[in-house]
């Protein structure tokens, strides 16, 4: 069992392998995609993914549109957002379009650590909500 | 203001003031003209037809008095035999009679016979036995029964007339004559008295005076007719002539005859004076034709002339407008393509931090027993430091080049300024200047654009930088509540400006710098957008010893503290 199942999704190839190598490292499972349609296709088939490591500024589909099928699609894989620009608004955006977090690129690789943690925590906590509710749901149905 | 424009700017306020004295004028004279010269064409009719009038009444009055005086002596002579007359003492009495009936006009009567001798004779001349018969009026009276004679000297040697009626063929014809008093006679023309100059005087047939003329100087006055009026419709036998003296005035004369043509009676004026009421009132329309004229000339002028200075005014501050556009158009593109750059290089120094960062962790893992182990550590935080600090470099790059708006954000001053001396910082190492900064951190915070305030603040410093170069100084910056407001002081320990110079300097194209160094526009530009935020921008300056520009901003009152953004995330 490893700490952590995380898709980093990033135009910047070398970036993205780097950066698995490192998080492997850390004992996590990781999966790259370069850009928003490989990284549906891999949450599509790994259910497992728990945190998206994902880059706003990407060609083809923008990080925002990315953000947004996911929690679309995904709603309980956490999102961390890593932005190249000083760009506030964009990264409020985000959160509002209900990523975790954002990060600076380039970013401190403990910080990066760090987030990936706590999202892990976050969606296991979301996790047993939504399993809690969905029983609810059936024993409502049931009653 | 270059010369053709100038001459542009004078061109257009001589057409502006052309065309309003024009439109205003033609309409003017058009009007004025038309009714200057109805006014006068009316009004000279109207003075010709009266001195007309007045002239024929007196005419027709002249003739009455004369056929009266005539039918009266006719009378007597008619109701009276030739004997029954010669004796004196009838006659005298026929003359009381007629002295009763009309006062003294009737001077004598006289009896005179077939040859001129005067056989009777009745009044205060002893003009009995007189022989008339070398007489123009007995000559006259030959060939007609009633004469009325022109006026002579006569045998008494003063000027009078006579009214002869005769009777009788041959040598029984015989005439009875009375002399008519010149003085009554000649007070019925003199009675006609219009205006200063007006007279009226009698001529005979030969032209000569039956009546004495007002004064001696009429007597040789010459005229000469220069050009007969119409005559006057209604009344006949009355003509009107313009005529000139020998000193160029001119006269109305207006004749009409009596005595059934043998004489004629003539009334003369100055046209001046028959004329005066007229051109009093031309003269004092003319007056007001003028100074309203006047007044039209100089209102266009002063009106032209103020538009085009407000023409001036708004092509200068469009000019103005055009080039503040261009400078920060030329801004926003260096910044978009600094923006650029900097996102560019983000990713690669990304890159080499985490490759740098794997090496270290793969050295963690396998290379402890290298030799060199701790130097290639050392190395690799180094390469992972300068990485960091290229992206500080970038991010500072950002967000000088975040897209400009005049958006009022709230910020914090101290904060604000320290992030233009970090972005300063360079050049002003190159040029040897060193900061000095005083920030209350306990100041409120203010609402301001951004982008703006940097402008302004970023023109200052540079500015500071600028003329403090080469040999450096020191560039003080301060922040601190003064009076309510926010002040930020930028002082540079640089040459100062000359005090002639320093009321100009925010003044647009202002600049000391050589051409093609300087626009002249970054302070216009940096007191637009201060005055535009409602805080003010001030400069002291002391040549040697350096200048201080002083910003004040309006801090905004604490009620109005936008509400923090609401928390995203419900758990």
């Amino acid at each position: 069992m490893t700490d952590a199942t995380v898709l980093i999704v990033d135009d910047e190839r070398g970036f993205v392998e780097t950066m698995a190598k490192r998080l492997e490292k850390r004992n996590m499972t990781v999966f790259q995609a370069f850009d928003g349609d490989e990284a549906m296709a891999r949450l599509a088939e790994q259910p497992s993914i728990q945190v998206v490591i994902l880059d706003m500024k990407m060609p083809g589909k923008d990080g925002l549109v990315v953000l947004q099928e996911i929690k679309e699609a995904h709603p309980l894989v956490e999102v961390i957002m890593l932005t190249g620009h000083a760009t506030v608004p964009s990264a409020v955006e985000g959160i509002q379009h209900g990523a975790y977090d954002y990060l600076m690129k380039p970013c401190s690789f403990e910080d990066l650590n760090q987030k990936i943690a706590e999202a892990v925590e976050l969606k296991s906590e979301h996790e047993e909500e939504a399993v809690e509710a969905r029983l609810s749901d059936i024993t409502g149905r049931m009653g | 203001m270059h010369p053709e424009k100038k001459s542009s700017y004078d061109n257009l306020s001589r057409n502006l003031s052309l065309t309003v004295i024009t439109v205003s004028f033609a309409p003017l004279i058009l009007v004025g003209g038309l009714i200057f010269h109805q006014f006068r064409s009316i009004y000279t009719e109207k003075v010709f037809a009266h001195l007309a009038e007045v002239v024929d009444k007196h005419a027709a009055d002249i003739n009455t008095f004369l056929r009266d005086k005539l039918t009266e002596v006719q009378y007597v002579s008619r109701t009276s035999s030739f004997d029954h007359l010669a004796t004196s003492s009838h006659l005298a009495m026929a003359l009381r009679g007629m002295q009763q009936q009309y006062g003294r006009i009737f001077v004598d009567l006289g009896v005179v016979d077939s040859h001129g001798r005067q056989v009777a004779y009745a009044g205060p001349f002893s003009l009995l036995g007189a022989d008339y018969s070398g007489a123009d009026w007995f000559r006259n009276s030959k060939e007609s029964d009633a004469i009325i004679s022109d006026v002579f000297e006569g045998l008494r040697q003063s000027p009078h007339f006579i009214i002869s009626v005769s009777q009788g063929r041959g040598e029984a014809r015989w005439t009875l004559r009375a002399t008519i008093d010149f003085l009554a006679f000649s007070y019925l023309v003199q009675n006609i008295r219009i205006g200063e100059t007006g007279f009226a005087y009698i001529l005979n047939s030969r032209g000569v005076y039956q009546t004495r003329p007002r004064d001696e100087r009429n007597q040789d006055l010459e005229l000469t007719p220069r050009r007969q009026l119409g005559r006057v419709g209604s009344l006949a036998g009355v003509s009107i002539f313009e005529s000139v003296d020998r000193e160029g005035d001119a006269y109305v004369t207006v004749t009409a005859p009596i005595k059934g043509g043998e004489w004629q009676l003539v009334y003369q004026q100055k046209s001046s004076d028959a004329f005066s009421a007229m051109t009093r009132t031309e003269l004092v329309t003319l007056g007001i034709f003028l100074i309203g004229g006047l007044a039209i000339v100089v209102m266009a002028l002063l009106i032209s002339r103020k538009l085009v200075v407000r023409f001036q005014a708004i092509d200068q501050e469009s000019e103005l407008m055009s080039k503040q556009i261009v400078e920060t158009g030329k801004l926003a593109a260096i910044g978009e393509l600094a923006a650029g750059i900097a996102h560019e290089i983000n990713n690669p120094v990304a890159i080499m931090i985490e490759e740098a960062g794997w090496v270290s962790d793969l050295m963690e893992d396998e290379g402890g027993e290298l030799p060199s182990y701790a130097e290639i550590q050392r190395a690799l935080t180094q390469v992972g430091n300068q990485g960091r600090r290229c992206k500080d470099i970038t991010h500072k790059l950002l967000s000088f080049a975040r897209q400009s708006d005049s958006r009022a954000t709230e910020m914090s001053v101290p904060e604000f300024i320290r992030e233009v001396v970090d972005i300063s910082m360079q050049q002003a190492r190159f040029a040897q200047v060193e900061f000095d900064l005083d920030l209350d951190e306990t100041m409120p915070r203010i609402s301001a654009s951004a982008t703006e305030l940097q402008q302004v603040l970023l023109n200052l410093v540079n500015n500071a930088i600028q003329a403090m170069e080469p040999e450096g100084g020191r560039l003080s910056i301060g922040c601190a509540m003064d009076e309510g407001q926010a002040a930020i002081t930028v002082a540079d320990t640089g040459p100062g400006i000359p005090a002639a110079n320093l009321g100009r300097i925010f003044d647009p194209f202002f600049t000391t710098k050589p051409v093609g160094k300087g626009s002249g526009l970054g302070l216009s530009i940096c007191f637009g957008i201060i005055h535009q935020m409602g805080g003010e921008i001030d400069v002291e300056s002391t040549v040697g010893r350096g200048t201080r520009f002083t910003i004040r901003l309006p801090v905004p009152p604490p009620a109005r503290q936008p509400e923090t953004r609401q928390e995203m995330r419900h758990d």
